[in-house]
């Protein structure tokens, strides 16, 4: 039996990159994905130097192993431009571009980042992208920004800015972000990309965390962007499937192995069609095993 | 490049490094290190391959380490030199 590689993105660790330490040692705490930042942790007199050392960690042995995403800053700022070219060059996976209110935003930044993997013979489109919607304009247009590129791996949002674009703050069951989750997570789910949840910023506050975490996977989020290697293990086990899930999704995967076997184009099990959304969902099940463990209840 | 100002960059926390760079007439490197007593002489190669890769001739360079990476190192460094020039950085011949 075999699980497909699925590539799981339960956690997305931010990492200020003025911060040498944290630089120095995060990818010892295995989060699903690393995202350095350079945009909003980082002070205007430090973007230099955050750059470089993002750039300098991104070709280190340490990250070989780990999918790395550079939160980069806007190209209407004095920062993006540079940013692109010092992430683009040194062999970052993913881009985040920052408040993204429309598809336009995706394909300018997508421009410039084809440009520079030309210059330095990256192949055109290895460097991925991912949009952080942060407005209610970027919540109005989220379909259209994720049809905008294949680069796309997912859509993210960035609640903080969006509250405060709202005229409202967040509160500990996530009402004033129902509208923009759900939207953002059916746009992605159209498009064929995933969805990333907000940062909880509170790292002391495991409770409202957990209850937050739960009500994104509800929902049907991939992850969430976390603050603290503190949560990553809260929210990995939150991921893993029970021993019930994991039992069906082997009896689904065999049944289907054996169909392929048989040549027959039907998949059952116990006299139920399995059709492929259920495949699929057995697949993603076993590799959420796989990574994070079997969940008791 | 030369070396025009005086700049630096970096802080004194753990894992990471000030550097103090300033025009000098000639090379000289003084450093300082929680770890120095294993790791001094890794610490001045980064020093010194930097330079050379900068084609520097002539600095006063100032190192307080407090067991950065070589990787955080070489990005300190990298900052000093630009901040220290007036010539902006091209990726295409740094990475």
């Amino acid at each position: 039996m075999e699980t497909a590689n699925i590539k799981l993105r339960r956690s997305m660790l931010f990492v200020p990159g003025s911060n040498a330490a944290m630089i120095s040692n995060s990818f010892i705490y295995k989060p699903d994905s690393v995202m350095f930042d350079l945009e909003d942790s980082v002070a205007l007199r430090e973007k230099d130097s955050a750059r470089m050392l993002v750039s300098q960690a991104l070709q280190h042995p340490f990250y070989k192993d780990i999918e790395k995403v550079v939160r980069v800053n806007a190209l209407d700022s004095d920062f993006g431009v540079d940013d692109l070219n010092a992430v683009v060059r040194s062999g970052t996976d993913v881009v985040r571009l920052p408040k993204t209110d429309s598809a336009q935003d995706v394909l300018d930044m997508e421009k410039v980042i084809e440009d520079i993997e030309k210059d330095c013979n990256r192949e055109v489109g290895s460097t991925k992208m991912l949009a952080a919607v942060e407005s209610a304009l970027g919540i109005l247009n989220a379909k259209e920004i994720a049809f905008s590129s294949p680069r796309l791996i997912g859509i993210a949002l960035g609640a903080e800015d969006y509250v405060k674009d709202l005229k409202t703050e967040r509160s500990p069951d996530g009402i004033e972000l129902l509208f923009a989750r759900s939207t953002i997570l059916h746009a992605a789910r159209a498009a064929g990309i995933m969805a990333f949840d907000t940062v909880f910023s509170d790292a002391n506050d495991e409770e409202t965390f957990l209850k937050e975490a739960a009500l994104i996977k509800q929902l049907g989020f991939d992850g969430k962007s976390l603050v603290n290697p503190r949560q990553i293990e809260l929210l990995h086990n939150l991921y893993a499937p029970t021993q019930k899930e994991v039992d069906f999704a082997k009896k689904v995967i065999e049944a289907s192995d054996e169909a392929v076997q048989k040549g027959s184009g039907v998949v059952s099990l116990n006299g139920k069609m399995v059709d492929a959304p259920i495949i699929e969902r057995a697949q993603l099940v076993l590799q959420r095993a796989k990574l994070s463990g079997v969940r008791e209840l | 490049m030369e070396i025009t100002k005086e700049a630096v960059v970096g802080t004194l926390e753990s894992s990471d490094a000030m550097i103090q760079i300033a025009p000098c007439g000639e090379i000289d490197i003084t450093i300082s290190s929680s770890v120095g007593a294993q790791f001094k002489e890794a610490i001045e190669k980064v020093i010194q391959d930097t330079l050379e890769e900068f084609k520097i001739k002539k600095a006063k360079i100032v190192v307080k380490d407090k067991g950065a990476l070589d990787c955080v190192l070489r990005a300190r460094m990298i900052t000093a030199i630009t901040r220290s020039t007036n010539e902006k950085i091209e990726w295409k011949q740094l990475i």
